[in-house]
């Protein structure tokens, strides 16, 4: 028998970015995450990727590109090589907008030819694609895991991205959802993109804060929502914006619980900025 | 690394369900592709699990239902699975039971089949259940519950490298301490969309897949689910997973890197974990797609770590390339090749490629395998390689 007491993961956080309507970038958020204004959610793309080169960047569509926008904000925030680390990303997701028109495609009446489906559209399908576009963009040869756990997909690549750090080495995390087309959105609603990137080491003290994280069969100790009333919606309409309880503990400098819900129980996370 | 024991494992494919059904196609060199008659307009040979059509989810879980779960399901019912699984939750507690299992399309032929019925309103229909169906989610949602796990779970989408990347998150919940045994694996089935998608990318051979061919010209697309038990106090395990690498082309989103620097990346990480020198190696199952680009690039990196010194061989010829599947679906065969003391040589060729410089076997032949290395690739440029040998 070895009804084991669970483990506690630690890491610390090396580097943050988020990108979402009225939240652009870590800097420009901090007002809203700390309540000191109010939120305006007014949407906006983040910027064109310039670190791919023109004819990679020209077949990334707005998933990929808010993806990667987090990814390069919070690996630059962590002053750490973007080729040196491994990665996780989470979407619930994935591109939407592409597996949305490939089903289009295939079921457009008199859709017979041999060829209704793109080869880009077809590749920047997988789920995996803007995993796959920043290890081009940045040269990066380590391995990157991508999942997606509906509701539970923030606490899930959270989880992952610990377990990259158990094991010795830091790691990008990087989770990001945005909204679906038709006629999916009414099934799935996600209400407006959001992305949250995370740069996570083996403590050494050195961070912008410390994460004690473990597993719980038991429901979040603890509200889970946002304590901006804007915040909170966004939260409730996109699974990557379940990041933002954490967020706004980091930005206030607070210390205490923000675990998610991960299926029928939980992911226990505990900050304690530095 | 310390070996993993894998307690227990099963498969289904176009072989048939469970791991006999396996062994005996590959002892026998019988194949299981066919005509592809799934979506004719497409062409080619596919590796379709007839069985699936008539199988039902059980009472309780019919919002689940949709291929790729029903393949899941008849995986589960197979080699006495589900039950293997009881048994490590009665030894450790479902709490302390993960579940990592891998799709690159989980259930997107439900949404195929709801978009053909979308109304003049523009809307689906009312009876699709995305979360229950083509949500990556769906799969571990319904084997949560099919399994009664209460563990940490998570679904891995790394295209054709999906199950194989299992593995290795599923092996670092162990390690971790949180777990005491994680279910690994996954299920990908038949599509229009990937069907669609690799004719656009002029990759579907004509006839059936021959990998390693000199005239290989193309995949045969399969469906396939399996599972392994990872527990690290297994009582008689017979296979163990000895290490695994993982890497990133950096090259290009579907295309892999010409000289196979990530492949030789991922192969040579996995043997370091496994403290395994090239020379300990008895058979490397290749990827293997039957693709102009993938087998070339693939014996060069073989090539570069292996020489021409050890068996190589592709097993799609039997199963076709089962995609986000592939991972476990042929780790589950080499299982049972160790076991039997066999090499599967490569079906359907007829000259291997007369540029390849690795050592590819067309014939079956029995080995005393200690350690095999099998790889699995996937768009993005992900590669991944596992170190398997007796436990």
């Amino acid at each position: 028998m070895s009804r084991a007491e669970p483990r506690i993961l630690h890491a610390d956080i090396l580097g943050v970015s988020l990108w979402g309507p009225g939240l652009e970038g870590w800097a420009a958020s901090e007002a809203v995450l700390t309540g000191r204004a109010a939120h305006a959610p007014q949407d906006s793309p983040p910027p064109a990727p310039t670190m791919l080169a023109p004819n990679e960047r020209r077949r990334t569509g707005a998933v990929v590109r808010l993806a990667l926008h987090v990814a390069q904000m919070a690996v630059e925030g962590a002053a750490l090589d973007p080729a040196g680390l491994r990665c996780v990303f989470g979407s619930a997701n994935g591109d939407g907008p592409v597996v949305g028109s490939i089903l289009d495609a295939l079921t457009q009446a008199g859709a017979d030819r041999e060829r209704i489906v793109s080869p880009t559209q077809f590749h920047n399908s997988v789920h995996n694609a803007a995993a796959g576009y920043w290890s081009i963009a940045t040269r990066n040869p380590l391995p990157a895991t991508c999942l997606g756990c509906h509701d539970s997909t923030w606490a899930a690549a959270l989880l992952m991205a610990m377990l990259e750090v158990d094991a010795g080495a830091p790691v990008l995390l990087c989770v990001y959802d945005h909204p679906m087309p038709a006629p999916y959105a009414r099934l799935r609603p996600v209400t407006a993109p959001f992305g949250v990137g995370l740069v996570l080491a083996p403590s050494a003290d050195q961070g912008l804060a410390r994460l004690a994280v473990t597993h719980a069969i038991a429901p979040p100790r603890g509200p889970v929502a946002p304590r901006e009333m804007g915040l909170a919606a966004l939260a409730a309409g996109n699974p990557a914006a379940q990041s933002l309880r954490l967020l706004e503990q980091l930005a206030r400098r607070e210390a205490g619980l923000c675990d998610a819900a991960y299926f029928d129980g939980s992911l226990g996370i505990e900050v304690t900025p530095a | 690394m310390t070996p993993m024991p894998i307690a227990a494992m099963t498969a289904v494919s176009a072989l048939g369900i469970g791991r006999a059904a396996h062994l005996d196609g590959l002892r026998a060199r019988r194949g299981g592709l066919s005509p592809n008659d799934f979506d004719p307009m497409v062409g080619g040979w596919i590796g379709r699990v007839a069985a699936v059509e008539a199988h039902r989810l059980p009472a309780g879980l019919a919002r689940f239902d949709c291929r790729n779960n029903r393949l899941a399901d008849l995986a589960l019912r197979a080699d006495g699975f589900a039950d293997a699984v009881a048994a490590a939750c009665s030894r450790h507690g479902a709490h302390r039971i993960g579940l990592v299992v891998g799709t690159s399309t989980s259930g997107v032929e439900a949404a195929e089949e709801a978009y053909r019925r979308i109304g003049p309103d523009g809307l689906l229909p009312r009876d699709f259940d995305f979360a229950g169906t083509q949500d990556l989610a769906s799969l571990a949602d319904f084997l949560r519950m099919a399994l009664g796990l209460r563990g940490p779970a998570s679904v891995i989408s790394t295209a054709c490298a999906s199950s194989a990347r299992c593995f290795m998150d599923g092996t670092r919940l162990i390690d971790s301490g949180l777990c005491d045994a994680v279910v690994v694996g996954g299920a990908d089935s038949l599509c229009r969309m990937t069907l669609h998608g690799f004719a656009a990318l002029e990759l579907i051979a004509p006839g059936p897949t021959r990998p390693c061919d000199a005239l290989r010209d193309g995949i045969s697309v399969g469906e396939a689910a399996g599972f392994a038990l990872l527990e690290r106090d297994a009582p008689g395990a017979a296979i163990a997973l000895l290490g695994w690498g993982a890497s990133s082309d950096a090259h290009h989103m579907s295309h892999p890197h010409p000289e196979g620097a990530g492949a030789i990346r991922a192969m040579s990480e996995a043997l370091d974990r496994a403290g395994l020198s090239p020379g300990a190696v008895d058979w490397v199952k290749l990827h293997g797609t039957g693709t102009r680009a993938n087998d070339a690039m693939e014996d060069r990196a073989v090539h570069a770590i292996f020489g021409d010194a050890v068996p190589v061989s592709s097993t799609k010829g039997w199963t076709g390339h089962t995609l986000g599947a592939c991972g476990i679906l042929e780790t589950v065969m080499i299982g049972e090749c160790i076991s039997e003391g066999l090499i599967a040589g490569c079906l359907g060729v007829g000259e291997v490629d007369p540029d390849f410089r690795s050592r590819v076997i067309i014939a079956n032949q029995a080995s005393a395998l200690r350690h095999v290395v099998t790889n699995s690739f996937g768009f993005g440029g992900v590669n991944c390689s596992l170190v398997l040998g007796r436990a």
